[in-house]
């Protein structure tokens, strides 16, 4: 099956114009990671889970966990967009009594499978879910989406070294490696590289890609399904900030909401109305 | 002299009998399953079994995940390892979301013995407590812990069980009636009431005994779950006894002393002592010497009945 990538770069045009609507009623938020993963979830919530805005709990179900939960905006966008819930909520985003928490909060949010934005505590849930489906011999899937400055957490290896134990195959673990976190490059914090070494060192099917290109993530999926007995991670290279001409490769945009003028700008360049 | 029996014995006895009731329980251990006894189970059920290695915070993270996908799940560490070193992970993986896991921490207290201070937690029950929606028990004695645990496993709260490394006498009778939520009186008297929690139990009906000798007439409360604590029985004690002294092998700051005391003082208010730890850490030595050394022992609760 081919994917219909004028339909997938359409849907998140639209998720990345309300990264940035949502963000910006909120006043703060963090626009850059949201942006830099948005193909991936896009990609995710439109061609591959098996997942049910009607009956979000569905038995089967595939299920994403967001570990780097600071990038809420991009998921709550997808969601919305798929229906979950009503597109409206997004311009309630971190208000007070709003079902859109700052990071994802399972127990409100229809579709969110777990609350995350601890770092690295997504990631070892993920990891759970996937021994759950090897006891059960499901054939749902974990996808999980981590950061790179995440991967500085400990927690990570601990996650990675089970999962390679255990021979977790129904995990596949997408890094957002936009190089950047909040105090600037990631080589200039905590070097986190080589990502791929260490991952194949802890029993990981290890690929590398374009974040921002559907067909390699489609193929690195594909490659994943059929490559059964070690969990799977896709390094994906993608730029912090992407669309918004502004925002891209600046650490600055980590976890600061436009003004009115930024934002109007943002969202004329993402294609979107304002 | 009745038996001794170490409640995390009654633990490991306890998985192997819910392991026949629930088909989709789980259980976790990080590379402590002989002395948290977990490996009861892992011989009953080896395919149920886990174990996560030395990674505490994974073992939580990943007992959140198996809990969200139908798993019925027990993990279990020493106490220092759960609620100190998860305790993060506890809040923000299982307390938050809310996810029914339930945490079995078994070398509690300073009665951990020789292992000494980094071994022995007197925080746990302070740290767990302090989390929105925990559930947060601690057994007496073997009987005690059966049936609590038999009822802990029906909840769909996220649960912190304490439980000790050393041997201690069974108070109850196979019949008792003990339930999740509801202190237990196991002895009445008008003059004061001494609430206990896990091991203080028993040597609070040694203090109570020595105390009758003395015409001195003491209640004793098991105060069995920490969270949510019973307040009516609190109030009433309070009423009908004047006086009330706490008893926990366990820091008096936060613990069940702390408890005790936000109920008193806000809706009966009468003097209260606290025997308990008392900003201290712990040190190495054999238990008996440890409660001596820390006064946490009958002797030590009599004084403090005394004091009041």
């Amino acid at each position: 099956m081919s994917i219909d990538k004028k339909m997938l770069e359409a849907k998140a045009a639209d998720v990345r114009v309300d990264i940035i609507k949502a963000v910006h009623a909120a006043a703060s938020g963090h626009p850059g990671g949201s942006l830099s993963a948005a193909d991936i979830i896009t990609y995710l919530y439109f061609s591959e889970m098996k997942v049910d805005p009607k009956n979000p709990q569905m038995e089967g179900r595939d299920r994403l966990v967001l570990s780097k939960g600071h990038a809420a905006p991009a998921v709550y966008a997808a969601l919305a967009e798929k229906g979950f819930f009503p597109k409206e909520e997004l311009l309630k985003l971190r208000h007070i009594g709003a079902i859109l928490q700052g990071h994802p909060d399972r127990k409100n949010i229809p579709g969110i499978e777990m609350s995350t934005g601890s770092l690295g505590q997504g990631f070892s849930v993920a990891v759970g879910m996937a021994l759950a489906n090897k006891i059960d011999g499901s054939d749902s899937r974990v996808f999980a989406v981590l950061g790179d400055g995440e991967l500085q957490e400990g927690l990570i290896w601990e996650a990675a070294m089970s999962a390679g134990h255990y021979g977790l195959d129904s995990i596949v673990a997408f890094v957002d490696w936009n190089g950047l976190q909040i105090d600037g490059k990631n080589e200039d914090v905590i070097t986190v590289t080589p990502i791929d070494e260490k991952f194949r060192s802890f029993g990981w099917d290890v690929q590398s890609i374009d974040g921002h290109d559907f067909d390699q993530i489609e193929a690195a999926v594909r490659h994943a399904e059929s490559n059964p007995g070690k969990p799977h991670v896709i390094i994906a290279k993608t730029v912090k900030g992407k669309g918004v001409s502004f925002m891209e490769d600046q650490a600055g945009w980590h976890g600061k909401a436009p003004d009115d003028e930024q934002a109007e700008q943002a969202v004329k360049e993402l294609g979107g109305e304002w | 002299m009745a038996d001794k029996i170490a409640t995390r014995k009654a633990y490991g006895e306890a998985l192997a009998e819910l392991g026949a009731k629930y088909p989709e329980m789980v259980v976790m251990d990080a590379d402590l399953s002989k002395s948290t006894m977990t490996a009861e189970f892992k011989k009953v059920y080896p395919e149920r079994f886990f174990n996560a290695g030395i990674a505490e915070n994974n073992m939580m993270g990943m007992a959140a995940g198996l809990a969200l996908s139908g798993k019925k799940v027990f993990v279990s560490t020493f106490a220092m390892f759960a609620a100190g070193r998860a305790y993060e992970v506890i809040r923000n993986s299982m307390g938050y979301p809310h996810i029914g896991v339930k945490i079995c921490a078994t070398h509690a207290g300073v009665t951990v013995g020789e292992d000494g201070a980094s071994h022995q937690c007197i925080e746990d029950l302070a740290l767990m407590r302090v989390i929105p929606g925990m559930v947060v028990v601690n057994p007496a004695d073997a009987v005690s812990t059966k049936k609590l645990l038999a009822q802990v496993a029906e909840t769909e709260d996220p649960t912190y069980v304490r439980l000790g490394r050393y041997s201690v006498p069974v108070i109850y009778g196979e019949d008792a009636d003990i339930q999740l939520g509801k202190g237990n009186c196991v002895r009445d008297g008008k003059d004061c009431t001494v609430i206990a929690t896990g091991i203080m139990v028993n040597e609070a009906l040694l203090a109570a005994e020595e105390l009758a000798k003395e015409g001195v007439e003491v209640r004793v409360i098991d105060m069995h779950t920490i969270k949510p604590i019973d307040r009516e029985i609190i109030i009433k004690a309070a009423k009908e006894t004047g006086a009330i002294v706490t008893a926990e092998e366990h820091s008096v700051i936060g613990g069940l002393g702390s408890a005790v005391a936000e109920v008193v003082a806000q809706e009966m208010p009468v003097k209260m002592k606290m025997v308990g730890v008392q900003d201290r850490f712990g040190q190495s030595g054999k238990p008996a010497e440890l409660m001596a050394e820390y006064n946490i022992t009958a002797a030590d609760i009599v004084k403090a009945v005394k004091a009041l």
